[in-house]
């Protein structure tokens, strides 16, 4: 049986089944189903993989390597997880008549299509449909974005569709500006635009060319990023859609945009044997994370503030790629594990507390400790292991792109360290009140379910105190393929 | 036909490429702009074709014919469809200073010939002007969208921009490969539907077509503070 397929298929199949399915609870529950199953078929393709090197199926149109196969996994992980925490959360927003059951069937046959982009956007072996695949993901979000119809939803949604629009056209532009040199190369068709063949003639491509090209990818590629300057849309894509489309964006689809704009380095340093790929990546990543920092501090909506924290940390990968050796590789894709899984954990959190206290404004969500401790705790944990504790895994992460960056740039410790410090002084800032303070009088029951939370973060706990072997193996396999592009 | 005279006709039809895009950055009635933009359509299909023929690449026949029906016939008339109905089709929209933006327009595309300039004399396709003249329509629609304020010309400086991306891939590449190219198409109808949903959520919620009515909803959840 052909894993793969099965594991590309089903979201699709979900996706196109649950635009028909009428009953909101019915279809929660077959979203639930749909994710799970395709998180199976992704555990068994990843085990399937990982005994060969790499894996090319239905004639070389898709290629796992140990790199996507991760990504393959973790997206449908925290893809399954968030249909879990979905289901009673959009349940009390449809009781609550935010929603209508029209819509709840958009959202769910919309959820699975933005699946199936992103998978096949990791999967794909060509680099015109991996654009296709991210404007394919970012079309079914910005549906999403804009399900409450309220004025500021549909302003963030208008926003995300234009700025994104043109950041991917650019991305667009720099692909034909890559096509331009590789066609003369391997020849006019779909061998030109096939990851694994340019990657192996990355020499003979025209350097001058793959330069221009990859400033066009950075930021087109870096627009869906959320890199500074082109995040406008990000904090008002993610405080004014659903919160489980936050932990998706959040968690999965800026993954996405990084791991294709990381390809393309590994291309253009095969072509212009040069860092000039690596420094503009090291530029933009430590910008956003100063910026991104200090924005952070001056939000009054807990989504757009965890949001903002979200650009924080997807700069960090952005800089850790960017240095490239294969200790920062190591700790970009280990920070983009925990990060998805943290990062949507606090998000299934704050959505639940934000329907507690009927709001999203910081001011005035308060003691959750003290009324629901289950989500108190969850909060503060979740703050805690993103801000960089100890010994959560983004503590390791961070720790080993410290170490990387001292090795190579060891003056660019300051700003990041610096970067990190603001960063971990807002989050506490707003948390510490929203746990710990006066108890206030409006805070509603509200069926939760906090098991996916704590599954996310116990996860973050595990690859703090020991990455499991197999996974260890994992990152390294692929830490040596990105550090080793082209040398 | 001779590969001199078809050179001789994709360098013309890709300047009066670059002269849509300056028309579509001057014109300030609704309906203009639309007319501009269908033109620009077919005018791409005419350049496929033309490419397909010279070069022998078959495919891009396909590509010509599906550039024709959607971008020359579906998206206008689309459009058309949607501001008759939101009866915004005899409004004129104020421009900003539209000498300056030409002034800009001109220097934009000076710094596009430049740019390119290195990597157009490496080229062995002989409509290598066509990369740096695409790039400067890339940018010219970009420049349209900054300087449009109403949700329609927006998106039409978006499909703009889409135009000249194709235009770049025929140009200076014969053509993208098919699968691509029917994927990129695919994405821009839904976009284009997506956007026609948006056009009638936007009159229902802010009463106006305007962008800067919908970023005032935002900015109070900016960061004032």
């Amino acid at each position: 049986m052909n894993f793969f397929i099965a594991t590309l298929l089903t979201p699709l199949l979900g996706g196109v089944m649950l635009g028909f399915i009428r009953n909101p609870r019915l279809a929660a529950k077959l979203n639930i189903l749909t994710s799970a199953t395709t998180f199976s078929f992704s555990i068994l393709l990843s085990l399937q993989v990982l005994g060969q090197e790499s894996l090319e199926t239905l004639d070389g149109w898709f290629y796992l390597d140990a790199y996507n196969v991760f990504l393959v996994a973790l997206t449908a992980f925290v893809g399954m997880t968030t249909t879990i925490f979905s289901k009673p959360y959009m349940q009390h927003e449809l009781d609550i008549g935010r929603l209508n059951e029209k819509r709840m069937r958009l959202y769910h046959s919309m959820y699975q299509l933005f699946q199936f982009g992103m998978l096949l956007g990791f999967t794909t072996n060509n680099i015109g449909v991996l654009w296709v695949s991210l404007e394919l993901a970012t079309l079914a979000t910005v549906l999403l974005v804009s399900l409450y119809r309220t004025p500021a939803s549909i302003a963030a949604a208008w926003k995300y569709f234009i700025l994104c629009g043109m950041g991917i056209a650019l991305a667009l532009f720099g692909t034909i500006l890559v096509f331009f040199t590789s066609f003369t190369v391997l020849g006019h068709g779909n061998e030109a635009l096939t990851w694994s063949l340019l990657y192996a003639h990355a020499a003979d491509l025209d350097p001058a060319v793959m330069g221009i090209a990859f400033c066009f990818l950075m930021v087109g590629y870096g627009t869906k990023v959320g890199l500074v300057p082109m995040h406008a849309w990000l904090p008002d894509a993610h405080g004014e859609g659903p919160t489980p489309v936050s932990a998706v964006l959040s968690g999965l689809l800026l993954n996405l945009a990084l791991y294709a704009l990381v390809r393309f380095k590994m291309l253009v340093d095969g072509s212009t044997h040069s860092d000039m790929a690596g420094h503009i990546m090291m530029g933009f990543g430590m910008i956003s994370l100063l910026v991104a920092a200090m924005s952070l501090h001056k939000q009054r909506d807990i989504k757009r503030m965890f949001s903002f924290s979200s650009i924080e940390h997807m700069a960090l990968m952005t800089f850790a790629f960017g240095i490239g050796t294969p200790l920062a590789s190591f700790a970009a894709l280990l920070h983009m594990t925990v990060h998805s899984l943290v990062k949507s954990g606090i998000f299934f959190t704050v959505g639940h507390a934000a329907q507690v206290m009927g709001t999203q404004r910081m001011a005035e969500i308060r003691g959750l400790i003290y009324h629901h401790p289950g989500m108190g705790w969850g909060l503060l944990i979740g703050t805690a292991a993103i801000a960089g504790f100890p010994p959560f895994g983004v503590f390791m992460s961070e720790f080993l792109l410290f170490t990387a960056t001292l090795e190579s740039y060891p003056w660019l410790t300051v700003p990041l360290l610096l970067g990190l410090l603001i960063a971990m002084g807002g989050l506490f800032r707003f948390v510490q009140p929203m746990v710990y303070g006066e108890t206030a009088s409006h805070a509603k029951p509200v069926h939760v379910n906090m098991v996916p939370v704590y599954v996310h973060f116990a996860l973050a706990l595990l690859l703090g105190l020991a990455i499991p072997d197999l996974l260890a193996h994992w990152y390294h396999q692929a830490a040596a393929l990105i550090a080793g592009g082209g040398v | 036909m001779s590969t001199f005279l078809s050179q001789q006709l994709i360098d013309g039809l890709a300047a009066l490429t670059l002269l849509i895009s300056f028309a579509l950055l001057a014109q300030h009635r609704m309906l203009s702009v639309l007319h501009w933009f269908a033109a620009q359509g077919v005018l791409l299909a005419v350049t496929a074709a033309l490419v397909a023929y010279s070069s022998g690449e078959h495919e891009l026949y396909i590509s010509a014919i599906m550039t024709f029906l959607l971008k020359g016939l579906l998206l206008p008339w689309m459009l058309w469809r949607v501001i008759r109905s939101l009866h915004v089709h005899r409004e004129v929209e104020p421009l900003m200073n539209n000498g300056m933006t030409m002034m800009i327009a001109v220097v934009v595309t000076l710094f596009s010939f430049h740019v390119i300039q290195p990597i157009a004399v490496t080229s062995e396709l002989m409509t290598r002007n066509s990369m740096a003249i695409a790039t400067a329509c890339v940018l010219l629609s970009m420049l349209m969208m900054i300087t449009r304020k109403k949700a329609i010309t927006q998106v039409i400086g978006f499909l703009a921009v889409e135009n000249s991306l194709f235009f770049a891939a025929i140009g200076a590449t014969n053509g993208m490969p098919l699968v691509v190219e029917i994927g990129i198409a695919f994405d821009v109808l839904v976009a284009a539907l997506i956007f026609g949903l948006f056009f009638f959520q936007i009159r229902h919620t802010f009463d106006s077509m305007e962008v800067d009515a919908m970023n005032a909803s935002l900015i109070h959840k900016d960061d004032e503070e």
